[in-house]
């Protein structure tokens, strides 16, 4: 029963792995919870989007991810 | 069909795709194409693109169907490489039949901008062995707001 994290961008060698699941139920409290260090105050800032299932979450706070759901860490793109 | 949106792993051929746009559009009065390359910046090596996939290819294919609704336009191709590549390898590429070159040259102008700002790429460069991620230009969202 889990919920997969897609970590993109910088944040991705922040996390050390592209992918990690987290048991499910998982709310955004418990994402923070989940992120250590540098990565986690990564995650707390604005300028981090999150989607879930492809697609932007509007406000992170009211993250309710299930389990089989992917939530993907989104840092400010660096254009093509 | 109108549109031909790729995100492509491996090599982008600019001249063999216009070439087959070119003849998707024969009606077209003219085509105006960018093709954007690796910048060959003192030191880069190589430039890493990412992206994910639920979100870039539809967010690619949103922004051509919005210069199709802002232009009369026959056609409008984006194709934008993923992966690594190096200093003058073509990175994106943008063209737009029309019947009239402005709405060409305006749709191509409108792609890029919101391609290199507003679209789901992730850019890392190696210089002397060692990976920097490319942080946002604030021109690239200057240049955005031209369009508002």
């Amino acid at each position: 029963m889990a919920v997969r994290l897609v970590f993109l961008g910088k944040l991705a060698d922040l996390a050390g792995v592209p992918e990690q699941d987290l048991p499910a139920p998982l709310d955004w409290p418990g994402l923070l919870a989940a992120l250590p260090g540098a990565l986690g105050e990564a995650v707390r800032g604005e300028k981090v989007k999150l989607a879930l299932n492809g697609r932007i979450v509007a406000d992170k706070a009211a993250l309710a991810a299930a389990d089989g759901d992917e939530v993907a860490l989104l840092p400010p793109v660096s254009g093509g | 069909m109108a549109t031909d949106v790729r995100v492509v792993e491996g090599g982008l051929s600019p001249g063999q795709a216009l070439a087959a746009f070119a003849g998707a559009h024969p009606a077209a009065g003219g085509i105006a194409s960018f093709v954007g390359k690796v910048r060959p910046d003192d030191g880069v090596e190589l430039l890493e693109l990412s992206h994910y996939a639920p979100l870039t290819l539809p967010g690619m294919e949103a922004l051509a169907a919005a210069a199709l609704a802002r232009w009369p336009l026959d056609g409008i191709l984006v194709h934008h490489r993923i992966g690594q590549m190096h200093p003058g390898e073509p990175i994106v590429l943008v063209a737009a039949a029309a019947r009239h070159r402005r709405d060409a040259f305006a749709a191509a102008d409108f792609a890029m901008d919101h391609l290199k700002s507003d679209a789901w790429f992730w850019k890392r460069e190696r210089r002397a062995g060692a990976w920097r991620w490319i942080e946002p230009r604030v021109e690239d969202h200057s240049d955005l707001k031209r369009w508002k």
